[in-house]
């Protein structure tokens, strides 16, 4: 398999019905510093998009015999992304090195990242970039207090991105970047008559991209990223960094997570880590969308002095106390065995009880 | 494939070093694949001792679960892994659940 990094990167925008999505799309679309990209939208609304490699999607999901809807497979999307691949190989469209795919108002996210990662052949040349999702600086409040589907929209964004800023007193906007970060405390908020089109910062920067990942992971260990907790009508989101003082072991973490994920991954909405991993000296970044986790990702050197690992979980409904102590106890399970039998020479450090974030 | 049982190669699972080699090739101690998988197993067999279920790795591709009635199910990874286990076992595995935790704190090799 080709490296993860060198795979054609998708990047999926999503926001609640009329909040301005396809606007971004048109400004990103107009950029200079973007080329050689293919764009997928779910329908087509009231603002034309004029782009030599548009498709329209029609929007069908195939459940899968588990009934986990985050683990549906996207037979619309599916079929797209193949033809796709199947018309660049054969030449018959431009040359991409991106896919841009907007999705409708209602659309859940996970899906498409479930498709992207485990449909046999979209694998192999396709990954996941940064999710993008648009916020309506005027009607995002309420939407987010009455639809389910905006919440999870919001939480699971790479980059959140305020629309209609013009529209919205400054009180109402600082309560919604508020309600923003308690629910999405690893993402950036940006507004979208700052961000213009900076392809970069939207769209290219994600830890699997050469250039952009030391800046990318740089967000992640932001000093804004504390403890935030979100509880609506529609969502019982929870947002938390939990720190870890010593390095951990990555079997270890590995058969944590997985578990966690198998139980519990329709409510782990995101999972992200900058871990400080025993015997490796650079930082390994993990990426989890639902049941879904990225290979990992490193950086070639520490963002600063602070050799802690960091992991920010957005959960819902799911208890922090509990998630803590249960990954301190599979590490001391290694840490025991370790101890106690004949590979001493190669045991991970102890792992010290979790510590919150400041 | 295996040449001799006709074992197809097991999928990949993000966990195993080998899906990500350029994040780990500064370890400062060689980690084999082998050595990984045996780690593995071994923490796999601590963590699904209360339920019953034993695990080997089966030729280094797959791992090979064995209940306590004597079913058995092969899975390629270790995100297979815990919905077998619990089709052998016919019981939920929750990290999160308080006893099952305090069973594993308690556990002495």
């Amino acid at each position: 398999m080709a490296n993860y990094g060198d795979l054609t990167p998708v990047n999926i925008i999503t926001g609640f019905l009329g909040s301005g999505k396809t606007t971004l799309l048109q400004r990103l679309l107009r950029s200079p510093d973007l080329s050689e990209v293919a764009v997928l939208v779910n329908e087509f609304g009231e603002v034309g998009l004029d782009h030599h490699l548009l498709q329209n999607v029609a929007e069908s999901t195939l459940l899968l015999e588990n009934g986990c809807l985050c683990c549906a497979v996207r037979g619309d999307l599916q079929k797209a992304l193949r033809d796709l691949l199947s018309r660049r190989t054969r030449k018959e469209i431009p040359h991409f090195r991106r896919v841009v795919i907007e999705t409708s108002g209602l659309a859940d996210p996970a899906p498409i990242a479930y498709t992207l990662l485990s449909e046999a052949i979209l694998r192999h040349h396709f990954r996941l970039s940064g999710i993008i999702t648009t916020v309506d600086a005027v009607n995002g409040a309420t939407q987010l207090d009455r639809f389910v589907e905006s919440v999870k929209q919001a939480s699971m964004a790479d980059r959140l991105v305020v629309t209609k800023t013009d529209l919205a007193d400054e009180p109402s906007l600082a309560a919604l970047r508020k309600r923003l970060r308690s629910l999405n405390i690893s993402a950036q908020i940006l507004e979208s008559s700052e961000i213009g089109g900076d392809v970069h910062r939207l769209l290219t920067d994600d830890i699997y991209d050469a250039a952009g990942k030391f800046r990318e992971a740089g967000h992640w260990v932001a000093e804004e990223v504390g403890e935030h907790a979100s509880h609506t009508h529609t969502a019982d989101v929870q947002s938390f960094a939990a720190v870890f003082d010593r390095p951990l072991d990555w079997t270890a973490f590995g058969v944590w997570a997985s578990m966690l994920l198998h139980r519990h991954g329709a409510d782990v909405l995101r999972l992200k880590g900058l871990l400080n991993v025993a015997g490796v000296p650079t930082p390994v970044l993990i990426n989890g969308v639902q049941h879904i986790v990225h290979p990992p990702s490193h950086l070639e050197e520490w963002p600063d002095a602070d050799r802690r690992s960091r992991l920010i979980f957005i959960v819902r409904g799911l208890q922090r106390a509990r998630i803590e102590r249960s990954l301190a106890v599979f590490n001391d399970l290694v840490n025991a065995s370790a101890t106690s039998g004949r590979d001493q020479r190669s045991g991970p450090t102890s792992v010290s009880p979790l510590r919150e974030s400041a | 494939m295996c040449a001799l049982c006709g074992v197809l190669g097991g999928k990949g699972h993000w966990s195993d070093s080998a899906s990500a080699p350029a994040v780990f090739a500064g370890r400062t101690e060689p980690q084999t694949r082998l050595r990984e998988r045996q780690g593995r197993t071994r923490l796999l067999n601590t963590v699904l001792k209360h339920h019953g279920v034993v695990v080997k790795d089966w030729s280094g591709s797959s791992y090979l679960l064995t209940g306590l009635t004597g079913r058995t199910a092969i899975v390629d990874n270790i995100g297979d892994l815990w919905g077998a286990a619990e089709r052998l076992t016919g019981r939920t595995i929750d990290p999160l659940d308080e006893q099952y935790l305090a069973t594993l704190a308690n556990h002495q090799d």
